[in-house]
């Protein structure tokens, strides 16, 4: 215990550096503006601001890509609380209730309780970081292909309590989610599958086009077809704060997700996709009118929001401690510290321990700045929407575009944008929810590729997920959540946990 | 009319490049990098561009352009307009592999891309997981000619550089181990430090942090001298399976047509880097084999090309992994 103080201490003193602090808040700052930018996630932004940092101190530079990481993903929810634009996976249950608020004119509170729970994940997160770092690694190495499979499997339960209407129409919603996934190249033989000739489409479909298409695009073709609603949407606007009866609805909410987060984020992959996804099912099981879900419910605001940003930071702890990037943007940290002369791995924290206990006491430090340059720009986005929607919504369709266009650098993305918004507007037209879809469409390819990787390990033998106790115990957990959501509706009785 | 229009046209185009080759370059060129910004070969590629930017007084803006295995970036360089302002950072899978694994592969590595010269190469290592049952390579060999099928190897996808040289290892020794295939070579060296798989190959930079901590084994390095990075393991050549010879190398390369006085520039500007004090130690602290002296410039890397490509076809054919 002392050790850790001991620890922390240095971690500060190294963090709190003038130069530090000076490039903690730049990075913080950077990745908000830059994270607002529909399309423009965290991976995207660290990748353009690579360079930047090239002619930096190691230590100020990662701090500094840190803070851009925790600015983007915080941008990124901004995005899809306003303009029901999802930065990241992780942001997409963001827009089931955050939009709905701010379609009631409480874009403010949802955007406060939004920095305030993050800020609260954020502080919780980085004492795990810190105390369990080591011990946590251990446990996120016991997951192997069989327990992640297992894993997935319980995520596929969560997104059909996600849907808000009819559970068949979810499941369906599911499968196109997972067939979609499964554009793209075979895992084991190399072969492209369901790809059409189109070479683009080798790697699969990008999800950023993807959600955007359907959430982004076509919202605004909806948005265009009722105008004038749409304007009185915007007169509504009230106070910029959470209420007292906010913040106490909130509370336990975020408490819940930021324990929820902090867990799963150890885990490679879709830790913290899953987190969020898992939290606001989590407020919608135990809120004692689930029918406030989907419509502005501001648990389903804070409980998803603080998971994701626990999960966030705890996704460090894989490579701060093995070396091993658990995702795209920490490998982008990995190249970050190779650039600067640091091969990250096991013994980071022994032989650089200024380096490790400086970057974790940064973290608390960035959720802190967060904070400070979001409340006062809450203020700013709120009056953005008042901005007609005539001259709002091509603004929001160029960025986009650019946003989709540096991705990959390829104009074909934009393209398929542009379809995928055709096809969400269609969607709305016949109530079928894309939540659960996107829910299919990340986890299908962690779920498949497990899949096989445990078979083939196994042998071809499927008794392998029951064998193992930590699958085990997934695949019951998930048996028990389906038949609760199934078997009302065998005795035809409209259950109230998952259909309102 | 119209014929002497195209005759003006083509005359001014013929004498703007001639113009423009004397005082190249002019704005900044796109170096295309055909994996993610932060992998081995954007590592190298950002490493000596920026000395190659001081070099030509003119920034090298690194462009990563992912998907297909490299295949797509490579492609859209090949079409780009031969000026010297669009190059590429090539590599084993991108230009020789790919050949073997892709039969509708768009390019020729050989005809369609003009060489301007090697970068640096990155040594394979042969490694095992913690408690794999051989002390050293001999010990290794024997025990996975006896299990062959029973071995679990890990990949970081078809294709891969991991995947390839593995190939290779497994073509040697005369074993067909069941191939786990992971996405990255992130998620395989975590399987192989949880032990889920049995042994992989994969380039020095990913494993040496991990065999210094003793997470993994490593047995072997496929170069002829051992590596600074990791000088107690030995090579391939000393532990006894001296064909094992492979290195993931990265390479510039320009569109075909583009003219000589620049691809010259350029190749200066790349031996220069590669002489720095600065860049060498950057590049040898990640473990990475410097060409030096012949091994550098245009016709040497055209020669490695036909060579790894001639080499790797037929492997990969008689592994009867093909993608389409």
């Amino acid at each position: 215990m002392e050790e850790l103080f001991h620890n922390l201490a240095l971690g500060f003193s190294v963090a709190a550096h003038p130069t530090n602090l000076g490039l903690c808040l730049l990075g913080a700052l950077v990745g908000t503006l830059i994270g607002v930018l529909p399309g423009i996630g965290p991976t995207a932004t660290i990748a353009m601001l690579l360079p930047i940092t090239f002619g930096l101190p190691p230590v100020g530079a990662l701090i500094m890509l840190a803070g851009i990481y925790y600015g983007a993903m915080y941008g990124g929810s901004t995005t899809a609380i306003l303009v029901n634009i999802p930065g990241e996976a992780a942001s997409v249950v963001t827009t089931l209730d955050g939009f709905q608020m701010a379609k009631q004119g409480r874009a403010g509170a949802a955007l406060a309780i939004a920095a305030l729970g993050s800020f609260f994940a954020g502080c919780v997160a980085t004492v795990v970081v810190a105390a369990l770092g080591k011990p946590l690694t251990s446990v996120a190495l016991q997951f192997g292909p069989a327990e992640y499979f297992s894993l997935m499997v319980l995520g596929m339960v969560f997104a059909v309590v996600l849907a808000k209407g009819s559970v068949p129409k979810a499941i369906t919603m599911i499968l196109v989610g997972l067939i979609l996934s499964m554009v793209g190249t075979d895992i084991e033989t190399g072969q492209t599958r369901m790809t059409f000739g189109i070479i683009e489409l080798s790697d699969g479909i990008g999800f950023v086009g993807l959600a955007m298409g359907v959430f982004g695009f076509s919202e605004i073709m909806r948005n265009l077809e009722v105008a004038e609603q749409r304007e009185l949407v915007q007169k509504k606007v009230t106070g910029l704060m959470p209420t007292r009866k906010d913040i106490r609805d909130a509370t336990p909410a975020v408490i819940r997700g930021t324990l929820l987060g902090s867990l799963l984020g150890i885990l490679p992959g879709g830790g913290t996709i899953l987190s969020a996804f898992g939290s606001y099912t989590l407020e919608k099981k135990i809120a004692k009118d689930p029918s406030r879900f989907g419509k502005g419910a501001i648990e389903g605001v804070a409980g998803p929001e603080s998971a994701n940003n626990a999960a966030s930071q705890t996704s460090f702890i894989p490579l701060l401690t093995l070396g091993i990037p658990p995702n795209a943007v920490m490998a982008l940290m990995v190249g970050a510290m190779t650039i600067h002369g640091i091969v990250p791995g096991p013994q980071v924290m022994t032989k650089q321990p200024d380096l490790f206990w400086g970057l974790v006491a940064s973290m608390w430090l960035g959720n802190l700045m967060l904070v400070i340059i979001n409340l006062p720009l809450v203020g700013l986005w709120v009056r953005l929407l008042r901005v007609p929607y005539r001259l709002l919504f091509p603004m929001i369709l160029v960025f986009c575009c650019i946003g989709i266009y540096t991705l990959n650098n390829t104009p074909f993305d934009v393209v398929m944008t542009g379809l995928f918004g055709l096809l969400g507007y269609w969607f709305i037209k016949h109530d079928l929810e894309p939540a659960p879809m996107l829910l299919g469409f990340v986890l299908g390819p962690l779920m498949e590729e497990n899949l096989r990787r445990a078979m083939l390990l196994a042998r071809g033998d499927a008794t392998v997920f029951l064998t193992r106790p930590i699958s085990a115990g997934l695949i019951a957990l998930s048996a028990i959540l389906l038949i609760v959501a199934v078997l009302p509706m065998i005795r035809g009785k409209r259950d109230e946990v998952f259909v309102e | 009319m119209k014929k002497l229009l195209l005759a003006l046209g083509a005359a001014l185009l013929a004498t703007v490049p001639a113009a423009a080759q004397s005082d190249y370059p002019t704005r900044p060129i796109t170096v295309i990098v055909p994996f993610a910004a932060g992998g081995p070969t954007d590592t190298v590629t950002r490493i000596v561009g920026e000395h190659m930017s001081r070099t030509l007084g003119q920034q090298l803006v690194v462009e990563n352009v992912v998907g297909a295995g490299g295949t797509t970036a490579s492609t859209r360089a090949m079409r780009a307009t031969p000026d010297g302002y669009t190059i590429i950072t090539g590599h084993m899978g991108t230009h020789a592999a790919s050949v073997g694994l892709y039969p509708k592969l768009a390019y020729d590595p050989r005809k369609d891309f003009e060489p301007i010269g090697l970068i640096a190469g990155t040594p394979i290592l042969i490694l095992a997981k913690k408690d794999f049952p051989a002390k050293d390579l001999k010990e290794f060999i024997a025990y996975v000619k006896a299990n062959g099928s029973k071995l679990n190897e890990a990949h970081a996808g078809v294709g891969s550089v991991s995947f390839t040289t593995c190939l290779l290892l497994n073509h040697l020794l005369g074993v067909k181990p069941t191939l786990i295939p992971f996405t990255g070579t992130g998620p395989s060296m975590n399987a192989l430090v949880a032990g889920q798989v049995d042994y992989m190959c994969d380039q020095i930079v990913n494993a040496v942090p991990q065999v210094q901590a003793g997470t993994i084994k490593a047995y072997a390095v496929a170069t002829p001298q051992r590596n600074p990075a990791l000088p107690d393991v030995p090579t391939t050549v000393e532990a006894g399976l001296p064909d094992y010879q492979t290195s993931a190398w990265n390479a510039l390369f320009a569109p075909k047509g583009t003219p000589k006085p620049i691809l010259d520039k350029l190749s200066a500007a790349l031996d220069k880097a590669l002489s720095d004090e600065t860049v060498r130690k950057r590049l040898l602290d990640l473990g990475s084999d410097i060409p030096e002296g012949k091994a550098r410039g245009q016709e040497a890397l055209a020669a490695h090309v036909k060579a790894e490509i001639d080499k790797w076809t037929p492997i990969i054919k008689a592994a009867g992994i093909e993608a389409k």
